[in-house]
């Protein structure tokens, strides 16, 4: 159009030459990625970098171990304490021997809070970094995006954080709590102290809907019906309405299901509404000591909240456990379920591989059967079967420092059943899932 | 957007040389590129190769949008919304060979009994296929004729699709009995009763996406160099000019806007099978803006510039976050600003020295007049 | 009947948020035809200095509930983001007025940016702002008629905001020329108006605005690096429903949103209420497209 044909062909040739320099310099980026991420002499973490070929990892004096949550983007917020936790977790068995007398050697990866992503770094962890076992996820949905790689790839996740249930994936180790060890024990409680009114609030997602929806059957169970049920949609911040609604349905007790920074907009605003813990207890299953601090304790102060451990958690393990974690992260830093999970996680899978001899996948999962940890939040077992492990339920309210006192407890650990099976009210449900 | 900036020129001259030099300036380029894609899997790891698929199927949805953000000066913020939707309608198929006639895992964690009916048809490839393309064009159609007609264009367009992506994105998460939530759909395992997760059928999803990729080339390609490809362009620049030549604006847009929305959708229906996963944070606003990028970072209104885009920006994203997760974002921050800011032009306009722009801090004097104007008393003189 | 005197005032408040918020976006992108997605991020940036300035009294003075350090905490804030927001009015968007859609992507670049600072700075997980005690309570009309002090504070802080900003625009000399470049840049220009000052200018306030909304939101939303994207569309919806650099219309706007809002909210769900809004401000510009009020003149 304005310029003279003259200068056009040099043009396109060039175009030619970047265009094919661009892809060649993509192509080897991403190339160089596939060998092990330049990780010099970093913690006792990472022993000296292995030799690549990985036929020779089980020969080689390092085992590795992948870990990937997200360190940037929303779920951050949530997951690079844990990320912490495991990385404490892997130091701490290097420092004392390591696993079979191997140094562990971690390649940790980013999810970035966005599922395919997860899937992506998954496959490469297990493909590329053959890695003997990945510790991560939080969301249900980087769970759900992950499982597929994991089982068609034959590798190993130890997942850490309380979910719906209703899944059981031979290729995945549950270290957070199922349904009937949060949820279940929490609205039998309530039962317990003559609660009848549940009104249900939840963010707009899987983990909550599914959770009510277990919960409908087992109120109808004890005859009753939730007086309300609320959805908002993931990152709500304007509570007034809800909080309208919940004022007009007068319920003994709200059953808190939202996510992450909902649930500081929420709690702000039902304090400033007038309502106070007493007037209408809340129990909430996503807020724990990591979330009290954003929320600030004195909007939360004497609400309830379900989980398997507490920072307050009276046990030796735990005191070590939390002295540790502070000594290395600040002495700001808090402890909390699914930090605590992530952690002795990593010890569970290193007393299956010292059983079983081997870090091979099929042998792992046959050693893991029965394995026994003194966890932080107490003893913890893998199942048999379907590969969650029993733990402790404990409810508490939360003090005026953000940390949780212990009200209630289920006094023995509480074994697993993600298809509710034992409980009558929830039959047929495990037929639908399969 | 009628202002003839320096980019305009610059944008104009690299996309005209195909009238001029047709068998070199138009051929070589996505000759050579072809060329090295086919030759790819000879070189790379099985996972590699997985990985440049997957940024096959971006290259294909950056380059549909520039069709109409390039030629047609329409920037579409929810791109990602008609990439999602393609992705969708594939999981859907292939969700429903996976479950083997019982109902889809999802459906039944959230209370149904049975299949929607709107899902029962796209257990047919011969339905699930062609919707790929069909859905994400109709509501593009739909609202484009809308937005159009009512000749909003630029920003208001821009936030228009913005607004677009939120809603969807909501309404995806919200009806979690049809969609899946926000898990999206997932754990889906064959194609035609071959595992997805097989070496073999990567390596052929791989050469589909080429395939795919090199149609979807063409078509714009010969979009472009036709008379609509000319209005588009006029269109771009003076948009009554065109109207008083008796064309019906709002009737081309939302051709294109439909077109560029199906070739998206294909994109997304790629994209699937592939990841194995889709879910609405891939509708969502971020994603969408994310594709504008790739688009900048290429070359507007150049085709080849928005495969080089979207292959190049998501290569150095995923090999940068596998070194350092949180440098990322700042350096994914600085490629916005820097790529729209001293690269107007993207990549395919690097070596031409006047599309770059240089900003007040390369500039000496400039430097001296800034300062001088924030000293109190002082003048500023540059007007 | 309480239940309805209760929902207007939570639609009232609504609006009033989302006013606070729609205020500064609609000044520099009608006066200067800008897009800037990095507004969200200046709120945070004002909610970061009121946590900032918290934790610096509560080190000195050992009190983080005084009421003082709040109240110097809202002029603040508005000082500390508008210097931001004049940082990257110089840096970056002077050289793009010409092209609004790169003001888009390249502000976009500036939130990555500014994110993934304050994650830097403030780590990733949300921090808590103590919110003064005197606005603690709430005022009880009835037993279900409570209207929380903090909103009625906010309500107050817009209404005090809106009538600088009138006193601003129609009183002062600045804003004398700030009209005259809103409304013909070019004949402004020739009239010895530095353009390019009270565009700098503007774009300050209008980031200063973002401050001080950040600075309220602290009471009763949350405060992390991604603060600022919980409310960026919405400001936007309101921005395009007012019609472009209309203050008058920005405001009306703001009241249809927020009350239209909190009424679905109310008779359906938070999701469908969100969507049912969008979905007739998409109807509403096919029937004027250039919003409620459109600029006279140009």
């Amino acid at each position: 159009m304005s310029l003279t044909g003259l200068a056009k062909l040099p043009v396109m040739m060039r175009f030619a030459l970047i265009g094919a320099a661009a892809i060649l310099m993509s192509l080897m980026l991403a190339a160089c990625g596939s060998e092990p991420p330049p990780a010099p002499a970093a913690p006792a973490s990472q022993a000296s970098s292995a030799p690549a070929s990985a036929p020779a990892a089980a020969e080689s004096d390092t085992i590795k171990v992948g870990i990937l949550h997200s360190l940037s983007g929303t779920m951050s917020i949530s997951e690079t304490a844990v990320h912490d936790a495991e990385l404490l977790a892997i130091e701490e068995i290097n420092a004392s021997g390591g696993v079979m007398g191997k140094q562990l050697e971690v390649v940790i990866e980013d999810g970035a809070s966005d599922w395919p992503t997860f899937a992506e770094k998954a496959r490469k962890l297990l493909q590329e970094d053959e890695v003997s076992v990945v510790f991560g996820g939080w969301t249900s949905a980087s769970r759900k995006a992950m499982l597929p790689v994991f089982e068609a790839n034959d590798g190993l996740l130890f997942y850490p954080v309380q979910y719906e249930g209703l899944e059981t994936s031979p290729n995945i180790f549950y270290t957070g709590a199922t349904t009937n060890q949060q949820i279940v024990p929490a609205i039998e409680y309530l039962l317990g102290e003559g609660k009848t009114k549940f009104y249900l609030l939840g963010s707009d997602y899987v983990f909550p809907r599914t959770s009510n929806l277990i919960i409908n059957k087992q109120l109808a169970a004890a005859g009753l019906e939730a007086v309300g049920e609320e959805y908002t949609p993931l990152g709500h911040t304007e509570y007034s309405t809800v909080i309208a609604k919940i004022r007009s349905a007068e319920p003994d007790v709200v059953f808190n299901t939202l996510n992450g920074d909902s649930n500081v907009a929420f709690f702000k605003q039902l304090k400033d509404a007038g309502i106070t813990a007493e007037d209408l207890p809340t129990i909430s299953v996503s807020v724990a000591e990591e979330e009290i601090t954003g929320i600030g304790a004195d909007n939360i102060a004497g609400h309830l909240v379900a989980w398997n451990y507490f920072q307050t958690t009276d046990t030796p393990e735990n005191v070590k456990f939390v002295s540790a974690f502070k000594a290395k992260y600040g002495t700001n830093r808090v402890t909390d379920d699914p930090i605590e999970a992530g952690y002795f996680g990593v010890y569970l899978w290193k007393a299956a591989v010292e059983k079983a001899g081997t870090t091979e996948v099929a042998a792992v999962k046959e050693a893991a059967k029965g394995i026994q940890f003194a966890a932080p939040g107490g003893m913890v077992t893998i199942h048999d079967s379907n590969q969650h492990v029993s733990k402790t339920v404990r409810i508490g309210s939360v003090r005026d420092d953000g940390q949780i006192d212990e009200i209630w407890n289920s006094g023995a650990p509480v074994v697993p059943d993600p298809y509710l099976d034992s409980y009558a009210w929830a039959a047929g449900l495990r037929e639908l899932a399969q | 957007m009628t202002t003839r900036s320096s980019i305009m020129d610059a944008v104009r001259t690299v996309s005209a040389p195909a009238r001029i030099h047709p068998a070199i300036g138009a051929w070589l380029a996505p000759a050579i590129m072809l060329a090295v894609l086919l030759l790819a899997p000879s070189v790379l790891s099985d996972f590699r190769i997985a990985l440049l698929g997957k940024f096959l199927t971006f290259a294909m949805l950056a380059l549909s949008l520039n069709l109409i953000w390039g030629y047609a000066g329409m920037l579409s913020l929810g791109h990602g919304v008609f990439f999602g939707l393609g992705g969708y309608a594939m999981a859907m198929y292939l969700k429903l060979e996976s479950a083997g006639g019982k109902l889809p895992d999802f459906m039944f964690w959230s209370g149904l009994t049975e299949l929607p009916i709107f899902w029962a048809p796209f257990k047919y490839a011969w339905f699930a296929f062609p919707m790929t393309f069909i859905v994400p064009a109709v509501l593009a159609g739909a609202l484009g004729y809308l937005v159009f007609r009512s000749r909003i264009t630029g920003v208001y367009f821009a936030l228009i699709t913005q607004a677009l992506a939120l809603i969807v994105s909501i309404l995806f998460i919200g009806q979690q009995a049809y969609t899946g939530g926000t898990n999206g759909i997932t754990n889906y395992t064959t194609i035609f009763g071959h595992s997805l997760n097989a070496p073999s059928m990567q390596i052929t999803l791989y050469y589909v996406s080429v395939a795919a990729l090199a149609v979807a080339y063409l078509l714009c390609w010969w979009l472009i160099s036709s008379r609509l490809g000319r209005l588009l362009v006029a269109m771009r620049d003076d948009e009554n000019r065109v109207r008083f030549s008796g064309y019906d604006p709002a009737v081309l847009k939302t051709i294109v806007f439909s077109l560029s929305a199906g070739i998206a959708g294909v994109a997304g229906a790629l994209f699937t099978p592939q990841v194995g996963i889709i879910s609405p944070s891939m509708m969502g606003i971020v994603p969408s803006i994310e594709i504008a990028i790739w688009v900048a970072v290429g070359g507007r209104g150049v085709l080849l510039g928005a495969i080089l885009g979207a292959i190049v920006v998501n290569g150095a994203k995923s090999g940068l976050s596998e070194s350092f997760p949180a440098v990322w974002q700042y350096f994914l921050g600085l490629l916005f600003i820097g790529a729209v800011l001293l690269f107007p032009a993207g990549i395919m306009g690097l070596f031409k020295r006047e599309n770059w722009q240089r900003p007040w801090w390369l500039s000496t004097s400039q430097v001296r007049s800034t300062i001088r104007g924030l000293i109190p008393g002082g003048r500023n003189d540059r007007q | 009947m309480e239940v309805w005197a209760l929902q207007l005032f939570n639609g009232l408040s609504l609006s009033s948020i989302l006013l606070l918020i729609a205020l500064g976006l609609s000044l520099s992108f009608g006066l200067m035809n800008v897009i800037n997605l990095a507004h969200g991020e200046f709120i945070m940036i004002g909610a970061y200095t009121t946590y900032a300035l918290q934790q610096a009294a509560l080190r000195f003075t050992g009190d983080a509930q005084s009421g003082i350090t709040f109240l110097i905490a809202i002029p603040v804030s508005f000082v500390i983001a508008g210097a931001a927001g004049y940082l990257v009015e110089n840096a970056l968007i002077r050289f793009l007025y010409r092209r609004p859609l790169d003001t888009l992507l390249a502000t976009w670049g500036v939130v990555l940016f500014l994110q993934q600072w304050a994650r830097s700075i403030f780590g990733a997980p949300n921090v808590q702002v103590v919110a003064p005690s005197w606005l603690g309570g709430a005022v009880t009309l009835s037993s279900d008629l409570v209207l929380p002090l903090k909103r009625i504070f906010i309500l107050a802080l817009v209404t005090a905001c809106i009538g600088g900003l009138y006193w601003y625009m129609y009183r002062s000399s600045e804003g004398r020329r700030m009209r005259g470049v809103m409304q013909n840049r070019e004949m402004a220009s020739s009239l010895g108006v530095s353009t390019r000052r009270v565009d700098s200018f503007t774009f300050a306030l209008g980031s200063g605005l973002a401050g001080i909304a950040g600075c309220a939101l602290t009471l009763i939303g949350p405060i992390g690096p991604s603060l600022g994207t919980f409310y960026i569309v919405d400001s936007f919806i309101v921005v395009i429903l007012g019609g472009l650099g209309q203050v008058p219309g920005t405001i009306l706007a703001a009241l249809i949103i927020g009350m239209l809002n909190t009424l679905f909210e109310f008779g359906t769900t938070a999701v469908v209420g969100k969507v049912l809004v969008f979905a007739i401000v998409i109807l509403f510009l096919q029937w004027r497209p250039a919003g409620l009020m459109r600029a006279k003149g140009r």
